[in-house]
């Protein structure tokens, strides 16, 4: 008589995927897992709420153009829900971010990925979109449906028309954040085993360097080194990418050529800390 | 010679200024291969090297007739993968952790959950599959480190220290998974271990290292066969130069955990009783006490002591 289960060992005669598509079983299974927290679903929540409010005022000042002198609907408009989605990237990126690799250093999991077919970009990469596909939900989502929004309630394209340069700038402005948010993230997390030292770390870095130029700005009585701060350098870009004023005195090259090495920084340590195997010098 | 699962041509692997690999030459033949070798004598290193985690200063590295260096991708597809260190997916359940694995392999969602479910019931975790996997004892993380390896259905598994930590109980059913894969489920396998037993018991083939180069390599019976008659032999007085005389004699003496003195005698075989004579004869002269003396067989512990020198 032959069992109702085999519980054997059986050779796998089904098909595989062809190589190269781990990372998007890495970002989806990161996804899952992040949305399977109740706190951090009320924070994504909490981060449409200013999307909310925008709207509002927008279908207020359509219907009433007489609150558009108070609270008008403008290019500095956009600019600023953008900036303001600032404290919910934080959040997100603190939340999401920090274990993203730390976790798996404790766990010893890097061995086990990398001995599976894939490549530790893929492993980056798979990691990397489960941060970005959160933090994009949160900036560029938003802030294109806000624009669709003032369309749908216009009724027309004037506003547009009048400022193309508005979506390209929206688009760059959030991607900016976007990525050097989550390379410096992820940076941070493949750099320690414990989360909440990467979190603290990060928190650090943020709050130290927007301090540092607070204090140097004092001293000086200038904002020319704004470049110490990563939110001042990604405000300086913002502000031209929107055609506002500047506001600070950093060149604008500064400001890029400073986000560009710290992504650089960033992606030299994911290299040389993302290994299956840890040299100890 | 068999169809070769690995080939190592020339190989140097360094960590920094240290050498852990030295211009090493092997061929792992298709079957049950033990890897032995004191620690620190490059086994581990191998096999991360077979991985392509460390790439090699010098030489050419063969899996399943790939180059590591040219289709690392293809060849991590085809093999398993049991590390020393406990590792997991954080977070997860055991059925989860190993479709996970299965899907990162290239398995369909679908069949990768399947197959979880079939090889945790074979590794002996199938009612244990819901629990999460930090919550596993040091058995059960041996376990489940097998079940990840096996999930996608490698043809060649990679076993390192499988039975670390073990307790005798787990430690030998382990061993009969190893020796079940092996032997009836036709998985070619590396057995990374210094316990000199399981690898006895699992493999054919061993492959011997010491600090960073091959020291023996053959079949297990072929490395046992030749080697001599083995005697156990204790005695009582003065026992180095007892020692001594007996290498003057031509024969090979290894001190063991257990008391006892293990003596090979090489050279043709005499009449019955010649080798216990030549020994107690030996003794008479230097007016030591034999205690104990009788006929042993090569094990695979005389070999190993002698490939790395220690008699």
């Amino acid at each position: 008589m032959s069992p109702i289960h085999d519980q054997t060992y059986r050779h796998y005669g089904g098909e595989r995927r062809p190589l190269g598509r781990a990372w998007g079983v890495i970002s989806s299974t990161g996804i899952r897992s992040s949305l399977a927290r109740k706190w951090f679903l009320a924070l994504l929540v909490c981060a449409w709420i200013p999307f909310v409010v925008r709207t509002v005022h927008i279908y207020a000042v359509t219907m009433y153009p007489a609150a558009g002198q108070m609270l008008p609907v403008d290019v500095r408009m956009f600019m600023q829900f953008v900036e303001q989605q600032g404290i919910f990237i934080f959040f997100v990126t603190v939340f999401v971010g920090s274990g993203l690799i730390a976790n798996d250093r404790r766990a010893n999991a890097l061995q086990i990925y990398l001995s599976k077919p894939l490549l530790r970009m893929e492993y980056i990469g798979g990691k990397l979109a489960v941060l970005c596909t959160f933090l994009t939900f949160i900036t560029l989502v938003p802030a294109l449906l806000l624009l669709a929004m003032q369309v749908m309630f216009a009724g027309n394209f004037d506003f547009l028309r009048a400022n193309l340069h508005v979506v390209p700038a929206i688009i760059l402005a959030c991607l900016i954040r976007v990525i050097v948010s989550a390379l410096a993230m992820m940076a941070l997390s493949s750099l320690s085993k414990s989360t909440r030292f990467v979190a603290i770390l990060y928190t650090g870095a943020i709050f130290f360097t927007d301090s540092m130029f607070v204090f140097l700005a004092f001293v000086t009585g200038a904002t020319r080194v704004a470049w110490v701060s990563v939110s001042g350098n990604i405000e300086n870009i913002t502000d031209v990418m929107f055609r506002q004023t500047p506001r600070y005195e950093t060149p604008l090259v500064v400001s890029i050529l400073v986000l560009l090495g710290l992504v650089a920084v960033s992606i030299s340590v994911l290299e040389r800390r993302v290994r299956g195997v840890e040299i100890v010098a | 010679m068999a169809e070769a699962s690995v080939i190592l041509d020339r190989v140097s692997v360094a960590y920094g200024p240290t050498a852990a690999l030295r211009d090493v030459s092997v061929v792992f033949p298709k079957g049950a291969v033990g890897l032995l070798g004191p620690n620190g004598a490059g086994k581990s290193t191998m096999l991360k090297a077979l991985l392509g985690f460390i790439p090699p200063k010098a030489g050419r590295l063969e899996v399943l007739g790939l180059n590591v260096a040219d289709r690392p991708l293809e060849v991590r597809s085809r093999l398993g993968y049991m590390p020393e260190n406990d590792g997991h997916i954080p977070g997860m359940n055991a059925v989860t952790f190993v479709a996970y694995c299965g899907q990162l392999s290239g398995l369909p969602k679908s069949d990768a959950m399947q197959r979880a479910h079939e090889v945790l019931y074979y590794v002996g975790l199938g009612e244990a599959r819901y629990r999460n996997v930090e919550e596993y004892s040091t058995g059960m993380k041996q376990r489940i480190k097998l079940a990840q390896a096996l999930v996608h259905d490698p043809a060649l598994l990679f076993l390192d220290e499988p039975t670390n930590g073990m307790d005798p109980k787990g430690r030998d059913e382990m061993l009969e998974l190893v020796r079940d894969l092996a032997h009836n489920k036709g998985v070619d396998l590396i057995l990374s271990s210094h316990l000199l037993p399981d690898v006895e018991y699992t493999c054919d083939h061993v492959i011997v290292l010491d600090k960073g180069a091959v020291a023996t390599s053959g079949s297990i019976e072929q490395l046992k066969g030749p080697t001599g008659r083995v005697l156990e032999v204790r005695v009582k007085g003065d026992l180095a130069p007892f020692v001594a005389a007996l290498v003057a004699a031509g024969m090979e003496c290894r001190e063991t955990d257990e008391d006892v003195m293990r003596v090979t005698v090489k050279g043709p075989l005499g009449a019955v009783g010649d080798d216990q004579r030549r020994i107690c004869a030996e003794a008479m002269k230097l007016g030591v006490q034999v205690r104990h003396l009788r006929t042993s067989v090569p094990t695979l512990e005389d070999v190993f002591a002698r490939a790395i020198g220690e008699l």
